[in-house]
């Protein structure tokens, strides 16, 4: 076991270096940070000088290499569109990410699970068919569009939730956190209602195709030879062995829904890493990007582990031997 | 009994004292934060509409845009060299210090180090010097008529807060750790700064004391709170200020505007922005780089810039693709800037026929190809603009590829002289023709804001010579420098130019403020009722 986490945390580095590698030279493409930073009005030498401080006269190989030295210290430099240690701007931003992601999540699995089980079992009914229909539009509609549906229905036509922001939040270190105020709460319905519908319907189809396999299984009919109750049979044998796919897709798309978040935190203007990433795409802010790439990457990478250790706990027949087949 | 009433009585007398009589707050939005409270780093309009509201220059501006006293009350060119300011008296910084000559001098010397984005209004001068606590000269190194005008746009701090705070020199990159004047200030202004989180919110509140509100025209507004919350999705904002919880938008987008006007309750304030878009052509090198004509630079001819200026339908863009939010123009500058001359501002008449005429004899019969530059998320339907010129061109036999970019890469391209053609917005702090024609259209040769902007190195000596009799000139003779030079760039069409932007700011109805052609909201004028 402490062998498998270590070869899989081992397999992770070449993983980092290529993500740091790749988004570094992308960097060459977003635009020039200098002449940002600088604005209308500057001289030739305040430019040149400007140039020298940051290192940006320096070949290719040798910025990558003190990014990637710092980046082990964990050090990422200032950012040139704020002033701030980077840092310090993802840290104050990584809670409003994480509970709004993790609202979504929790959302979709809560919602979807139900959902997916109830038109696996009842495939005809007119509720099943609503529910089909309505995950069409989920999966369908840009999620930039739901939102500002949304926020035309709820904030602007109803005027009961806010249409942009955290509402007001509390600090507890320093975490701040959305979850303790009732103006928080109400900000947080849209933006996780928009992030977590592709999921929540992707969960429901997934598993009610699951169900509807399982269901046809000798297992299951044997069981049902049995005697057993329905319900017993349906949340005790079918759904548990549903679990396996649904645990993989729900924890890559927990990944997704962090990362994927930019979109959602454009639109309702919440605070979060993805609006940070956002607009320091636009000011050319180097030191954030990267730094926000690699924090992505690595949200991946312990995902994907996190995954595998789950399955040990679901999947009886992983436990039991790996040297078996 | 009668005691307590009286005490009670004098409580409440002493309570409603100096505070005003009831608390007003103003909600508002745009698309960008600030990067910085520091007024001397960034030089940007995001940073100024907040730090206008927190620190004060010596000279300020009234509701037209001229110059009105600010921390200065008097102010003159007491030799060719050296302009004298005399103080206001009796000015605090928010945090108690009180304002005098040693903060001015301070201030000035901060703005002229390297790290500091606002050189270009501190070019000319040598140094500052304080003759005693409430008065100060300032020395340039070249006659200065209008270093007024460029000292509005430096803002005053307190020396000994910088010093305690290690702030005397703007933002230095080099240095791994926060400044302390990123996220605090302390100005002489009429707001002072109560919270600030970027991207997220800032929170300015009243500050009584300013001397501004017992001058007549400088402060009448009654907002005792503003609260600044950037919306970068242009739906969210709009729908914010629908909703009830923004009072005031700065910049809705253009294709809102109907709906704005046709709600119930709202309000939206036009006017124009000095802000010229003009294109711009290479007319330096011997060959352009994006084109098929080989051996020759078309743009090097008078009669091709002529004709494209000719095959430009100005009214069409006015009606089709600014839905008439623009003030169509033949100039460089609008009327705002002092130097404007209504009789230079005259277009070359749209007509595709002549067009086509002198391309034939400037020996382009057929025509050529040329790739446009054009920017997609800096100047209001910038994309749609070229979009529309390439088409225009293009039916004069000029085919036209339009290469739109993000800001980023369209300034990085730009600004290594990497383009035949591109579109450009320019706008004028200054107020002063110079800082256009010294930008712009001087030939560039090394010294700080010649030609800085004149990407496509259009050089004509006789331009350069009136520039630089702009520098110095002043009075009457420098109007008719100016003059001149406006001709010039009628005859010599160095750019083509399209319009000026006009700027919408949309509110709710109980909320009124002069529209400024800065874009700068100043909410000391600001009224809610």
């Amino acid at each position: 076991m402490l062998a498998f986490i270590i070869s899989r945390l081992l397999q992770a580095l070449p993983v980092m270096f290529t993500v740091s590698l790749i988004s570094f030279a992308m960097f060459a493409y977003v635009g020039d940070p200098v002449a940002i930073m600088l604005g209308q009005d500057y001289t030739v030498a305040q430019r040149d000088a400007l140039v020298r401080e940051l290192g940006l006269d320096q070949p290719f190989f040798v910025q990558f290499g003190t990014f990637l030295g710092n980046a082990v210290q964990g050090e990422f430099g200032l950012s040139y569109r704020l002033s701030r240690p980077v840092s310090d701007l993802i840290l104050e931003r990584a809670p409003a990410t994480l509970e709004l992601a993790f609202t979504a999540a929790i959302l979709a699995l809560a919602v979807g699970v139900p959902m997916g089980v109830y038109t696996g079992l009842y495939r005809n009914s007119w509720l099943s068919r609503f529910f089909l229909t309505f995950s069409l539009i989920g999966v369908s509609l840009p999620t930039f569009l739901i939102g500002i549906l949304l926020i035309l229905t709820f904030s602007v036509w109803l005027g009961w939730l806010p249409s942009f922001g955290r509402g007001d939040v509390v600090q507890l270190g320093w975490w701040s956190t959305g979850f303790l105020t009732w103006s928080g709460l109400k900000a947080l319905i849209l933006p996780s209602i928009t992030l977590g519908l592709f999921q929540l319907t992707l969960i429901m189809r997934l598993v009610r195709s699951e169900m509807m396999e399982v269901l046809r299984t000798d297992y299951i009919k044997f069981a049902r030879a049995r005697g057993l109750p329905n319900r017993a049979i349906h949340f005790g044998h079918a759904l548990k062995n549903t679990l396996v796919p649904v645990i993989t897709i729900a924890g890559l798309q927990l990944g997704g829904i962090i990362a994927f978040a930019i979109v959602t935190e454009t639109v309702f203007q919440w605070p979060g890493m993805g609006l940070l990433f956002i607009q320091s795409v636009g000011a050319a802010d180097i030191p954030i990007m990267a730094a926000y790439l690699m924090l992505i990457a690595l949200v991946f990478v312990t995902i994907n582990l996190v995954v595998d250790l789950l399955y040990y706990a679901v999947d009886p027949r992983l436990r039991i031997g790996r040297g078996g087949h | 009994m009668r005691r307590l009433l009286l005490v009670a009585a004098a409580a409440v007398a002493l309570l409603g004292l100096g505070a005003p009589s009831e608390a007003r707050t103003i909600r508002w939005s745009a698309s960008g934060d600030p990067n910085t409270m520091d007024p001397h780093s960034q030089n940007l309009g995001t940073v100024t509409m907040i730090l206008q509201q927190i620190y004060d220059p010596l000279i300020t501006r009234d509701r037209q845009l001229g110059l009105a006293p600010g921390l200065a009350t008097e102010w003159v060119q007491a030799e060719p060299n050296r302009w004298r300011f005399t103080l206001r008296q009796g000015v605090r910084f928010h945090g108690g210090e009180p304002f005098t000559a040693e903060d001015v001098v301070f201030s000035i010397t901060r703005a002229l180090q390297p790290t500091s984005n606002y050189g270009i209004f501190v070019d000319t001068i040598e140094r500052a010097e304080a003759v005693d606590a409430h008065t100060v000269d300032i020395f340039t190194r070249v006659p200065d008529p209008i270093l007024p005008n460029k000292i509005a746009s430096v803002f005053m701090m307190s020396k000994s807060w910088s010093e305690a705070n290690n702030a005397t020199r703007p933002q230095n990159t080099r240095q791994r750790e926060e400044m302390h004047t990123v996220r605090n200030t302390n100005g002489t202004g009429a707001f002072r700064l109560s919270v600030r989180e970027a991207d997220v919110r800032t929170v300015l509140v009243r500050n009584d004391d300013w001397w501004g509100w017992r001058v007549p025209e400088m402060g009448s507004g009654n907002v005792t709170e503003i609260v600044y919350r950037p919306i970068a999705s242009d739906a969210t904002r709009v729908a914010a200020l629908l909703s009830g919880e923004i009072d005031f938008v700065l910049d809705p987008p253009l294709q809102d505007l109907n709906r704005l006007r046709a709600a119930q309750n709202m309000r939206v304030l036009e006017g124009p922005e000095v802000r010229t878009i003009f294109f711009a052509m290479d007319t330096h090198r011997p060959e352009l780089q994006y084109s098929n004509v080989t051996g020759r630079n078309p743009f090097q001819d008078l009669r091709v810039r002529q004709a494209l200026y000719h095959a430009i339908d100005i009214n069409a863009i006015n009606r089709a693709v600014m839905r008439g939010q623009s003030v169509v123009t033949g100039t460089l500058f609008p009327e705002q800037v002092n130097g404007y001359v209504r009789e230079e501002d005259v277009r070359l008449p749209f007509d595709a026929a002549r067009a086509r005429t002198l391309l034939t004899e400037a020996g382009f019969p057929n025509g050529f190809e040329v790739t446009l530059d054009c920017p997609n998320n800096r100047y209001i339907n910038d994309e749609a603009i070229c979009q529309a010129v390439a088409a225009m061109w293009t039916r004069v036999a000029v085919r036209t590829r339009l290469n739109a970019m993000p800001l980023g890469p369209f300034f990085q391209k730009i600004q290594r002289d990497d383009s035949s053609v591109y579109l450009l917005g320019w706008g004028v702090p200054t107020l002063d023709a110079l800082y256009s024609f010294q930008s712009l259209l001087r030939t560039r040769d090394g010294q700080p804001g010649n030609g800085i902007w004149n990407h496509g190195r259009y050089s004509n000596p006789r331009m350069d010579a009136l520039i630089d009799r702009m520098v110095t000139e002043s009075g009457e003779a420098r109007a008719a420098t100016i003059r001149e030079a406006l001709r010039l760039y009628r005859e010599d069409v160095p750019h083509i130019p399209l319009h000026h932007q006009m700027i919408p700011w949309a509110m709710r109805g109980n909320v009124t403020i002069p529209h400024m052609a800065n874009n700068q909201p100043y909410f000391r004028w600001m009224t809610v009722n």
